[in-house]
Parts: C-alpha cells; structure tokens; sequence
C-alpha cells in the first residue's frame, strides 16, 4: 500500500484462490461481504457481485484455460465511499484489449461463451479498466461509488 | 431443481446460482428437459433463482437456439432485479418472452 492509498483507504482487504470454477462464488460473496460495510443498497451489491463473477470467470476461463493458477482479488474501501477492486491473473493474457472488450467478442464460441463479460462489468460498475500483457497476465481495475459522501 | 411437462411445453424451475460453474450441470437438465421433440416452448421460472451472470446468457441462448430450430420458442418468468438486468444488457429480451 502506498502512502497515498493509505490516506485514502477506510479498509483493504487481499484474497488469492486457485482458479477452479468453485471460487468464482466464493469470490462474490467474499468481496459482497467486505463492501456491505459502507451500507450499499442491495441493488448496489448485486451490481458489485456480477461484476466479480464475470472478472474472476475471466481469470478462470480465459486467463489459466485448462491451468491452475492463483487469482488475486484485492479490494479497498475508500473515504469517499468508492469501492476501488482489483482481479488478477498471471494466466495467458490478452493480445487485443479493446477487442476482447467488444460486446459479443468471444475466443470460445463453441462452449457457449456469452462474450457479454466486459460489457456486463462495464455496465454494474462506473469505471473499468484492464491491464493485460499476453504470456504474463491481467489484471482489471473496477470502481464503484458505494454511498453518498 | 423441478421440470414440468405439459402438451409440448417444458417448465424448468430453476434455482440458486447460474454462474460458469453451475452452468454445465443446468446445460444437462434443460437439455434432458427439451430432448423429446414433441417439446416446443420451454418456460425458465425463475423465481428461486439467485444470480446469474453472463454465463449463464450463453446456456439460455445455446436452448434457445436448439428450440428455434424445431420452430418452438422460449419463455422467462419471475426474474429477480440483478437477474433481468443481466437478461435486457444481453439484449435476450428481444429474443425470449417475459411473461
């Protein structure tokens, strides 16, 4: 933690599981369970916990495909009721970004990949932004403003 | 989780999570639920399910797809608020009924 987060954080909290489908659950609730501290709306919380599902499924799926490997989620309340999170992987990596972002844009058509997860995120929270180089991993920034501060 | 049929009309109650991980074991029922092909319609009730994500728009469109194909159509009903919103982003309300 930077000095800088430290003057801004209210609480953070790191988790890291292997990526097996199990935890994509686990992962929602953990995060639902850390944010419930600044009295979101429950709307608000389901919001955070989609978006967690489809950035952990991410990691899963396309990050470590047939892989295990270890999915970070790191969370941290701020001051002015935002919710800062960070999901990453040091799986595959995407070559295109803003290709894989594009609503309906899928690598596995075939095992009935939506390819909606970006845009889900992007739509549950007020900021997106993802970090990926290929053969070392990703990592996606979400932010959302929890309460009126 | 419970199926209904009933002159070539499935009714899948489904329940809990439709995330990737429980998208395979749903995949399996509502395939087994559509195999007979005097099955035209099938209705998702959907009030004792939970949560869904995107992937679980990909299993409701793959079933779509196969009961489009016999001429039949798809029917979802009792979304819950973080469910539908999943459903209209999909643009799946073009596609399947809400009743």
């Amino acid at each position: 933690m930077t000095g800088e987060e430290k003057m801004d954080a209210v609480n953070k909290m790191k988790i890291m599981f292997l990526s097996i489908p199990e935890n994509e659950s686990f992962a929602r609730v953990a995060v639902s369970a850390f944010a419930v501290q600044l009295n979101p709306t429950l709307d608000i919380l389901a919001d955070i916990k989609t978006a967690v599902s489809e950035a952990v499924t991410n990691a899963i799926v396309h990050g470590y495909k047939d892989k295990m490997g270890i999915v970070e989620v790191e969370a941290m309340l701020r001051k002015d009721g935002v919710l800062c999170l960070s999901v990453a992987d040091e799986g595959c990596g995407i070559g295109d970004v803003e290709e894989a972002m594009q609503p309906f844009f899928t690598t596995q058509p075939e095992k009935e990949r939506s390819g909606m997860g970006f845009s889900v995120m992007q739509t549950f929270m007020d900021s997106v932004k993802v970090y990926s180089v290929p053969g070392e991993g990703t990592k996606v920034i979400m932010e959302k403003k929890l309460t009126e501060s | 989780m419970r199926v209904e049929k009933a002159k070539g009309t499935v009714t899948v109650y489904l329940e809990g999570e439709l995330d990737h991980f429980s998208a395979q074991q749903i995949r399996r029922i509502m395939d087994h639920a559509i195999e007979e092909s005097s099955i035209k319609s099938m209705i998702l009730d959907m009030e004792n399910m939970t949560f869904m994500d995107s992937s679980g728009i990909g299993v409701i469109l793959g079933r779509y797809k196969q009961l489009r194909q016999r001429g039949g159509k798809m029917m979802v009903r009792k979304m819950n608020r973080q469910v539908e919103k999943v459903f209209r982003l999909s643009g799946m309300d073009q596609l399947i009924d809400i009743i």
